[in-house]
């Protein structure tokens, strides 16, 4: 099966809700990683840190863009009310990807994690690249060409985090010891990010993506010999300490982070941006 | 009337360059016309571009204002896909007057890229940093008349 336009939807009632379900998905999860590293700005390591994480937040807010775009397209409302006017309990992000920076507030004394946040980020980029490569096969066509042009991209967000995890990793003292301590954190949660929730069996059967254990498995195949070069054990057990994302299951990290970014918004729902 | 619009096209430029127009960069996918219509579709270049809203504005600007169009729609569409190897000859010898290096044709294996100078051709040149002002730029450094320069990154399929 193959569908070529949104209007085809109405016919696959079914078809369409597990649909909706993974973009929501694509897109609550590109959305708050790029408002976390939007938090960065102007603290990041250094100057071309701070140009390369912007630019890469900005790649992946307009990722999240044009997936709540597709949503639109199907009615599922307006893109800008998708991403700043549903609650929490709405979201369907990963429960790692809406984890503050670290201690601290960005506009006062921020103590954030960068072992946390280039760990987060190269294992999320990673995943996402093998997602994104499913997607392009996506018998839902407006999607698979969305991956097309969102794959190129990612390509350049890979190689930063990767460049960052392996630099780090292999550097003596306190930076290997930070970076462990950032897996074990990051692997507590990391489930939820190559889970596709309770809806994920119907997704597949659509052909909308690869199961969740087929992903998986292409993850860990990627990242195997990253490990091995830096003689780190492959993590094995993808857990999820706090919940699933994907069922709706969120933290209080999420709700503050909507209540700021959602302020200028609930102004004035009604304003053109 | 088509070769009326795509002359009123060139001239919308982009907001970040303003040397080089929607048509040298490859953004103009297809333009139709029919009884004072005209349909433009153009591919969005980098997807969180914030220039793309302006340069629909622009478009729609230029081309209400010629004689015999009652109503211009401007789509961006997804498929195909913009890369970098659409920008023209044309477009690559106007981003260079702006001071930014055309993107690389080829890379390496390793996917390196070798960058000419805008300045000086030469290809004494080191990256800065892949990320740059823009989401379409890179930074680069000239050893050889040591200036800075920016580099149109490479976006391309097999990526």
């Amino acid at each position: 099966m193959k569908i070529t336009k949104p209007e085809e939807l109405k016919q696959y009632p079914e078809y369409q809700e597990a649909l909706v379900e993974l973009l929501f998905q694509l897109a609550d999860d590109d959305f708050i990683l790029a408002y976390r590293g939007s938090e960065w700005l102007g603290l990041a390591p250094h100057i071309e840190e701070d140009v390369a994480f912007s630019s890469i937040s900005q790649d992946t807010m307009g990722h999240a863009a044009m997936y709540y775009q597709l949503l639109e397209e199907i009615g599922m409302g307006r893109a800008d009310d998708l991403a700043h006017g549903r609650e929490a309990s709405e979201r369907r992000n990963a429960i790692l990807l809406e984890e503050v920076n670290g201690p601290g507030h960005y506009l006062q004394e921020p103590r954030y994690d960068w072992a946390f946040t280039v760990v987060r980020n190269y294992f999320y980029a990673q995943a996402k690249k093998v997602r994104i490569d499913s997607l392009k096969n996506c018998s839902y066509e407006p999607l698979a060409q969305v991956a097309i042009k969102i794959n190129m991209e990612l390509y350049y967000h890979l190689m930063h985090w990767k460049t960052w995890f392996v630099q780090l990793v292999n550097a003596q003292g306190e930076a290997r010891e930070r970076m462990i301590q950032a897996i074990e954190k990051v692997m507590d949660d990391f489930g939820g990010v190559l889970s596709l929730g309770n809806k994920g069996s119907k997704m597949v059967e659509f052909g909308l993506i690869d199961s969740e254990e087929v992903l998986t498995e292409r993850w860990i195949q990627a990242m195997k010999p990253v490990f091995e070069q830096a003689n780190l054990t492959m993590p094995n057990a993808f857990q999820m300490k706090r919940g699933n994302g994907r069922n709706g299951e969120h933290t209080s990290d999420l709700e503050s982070a909507i209540a700021t970014l959602s302020e200028v918004y609930r102004m004035d729902p009604l304003a053109a941006w | 009337m088509i070769e009326k619009i795509k002359t009123a096209l060139d001239a919308v430029k982009d907001p970040e360059i303003d040397s080089v127009s929607v048509l040298d960069l490859g953004m103009v996918e297809k333009v139709q016309f029919t009884n004072g219509e005209v349909v433009v579709q153009l591919l969005p270049t980098f997807i969180g571009c914030p220039a793309l809203d302006i340069i629909r504005q622009r478009v729609e600007q230029v081309l209400s204002s010629l004689e015999g169009i009652k109503r211009v729609t401007v789509e961006f569409i997804n498929h195909p896909p913009w890369t970098s190897e659409r920008i023209t000859e044309e477009g690559r010898e106007k981003l260079k007057e702006f001071g930014i290096a055309p993107p690389p044709k080829q890379m390496g294996p390793n996917g390196e890229w070798q960058i000419e100078c805008p300045y000086c051709t030469s290809t004494y040149t080191m990256m800065e940093n892949v990320f740059g002002p823009t989401a379409c730029r890179s930074i680069f450094y000239c050893k050889q008349c040591k200036n800075p320069f920016e580099a149109l990154k490479p976006i391309s399929i097999w990526m």
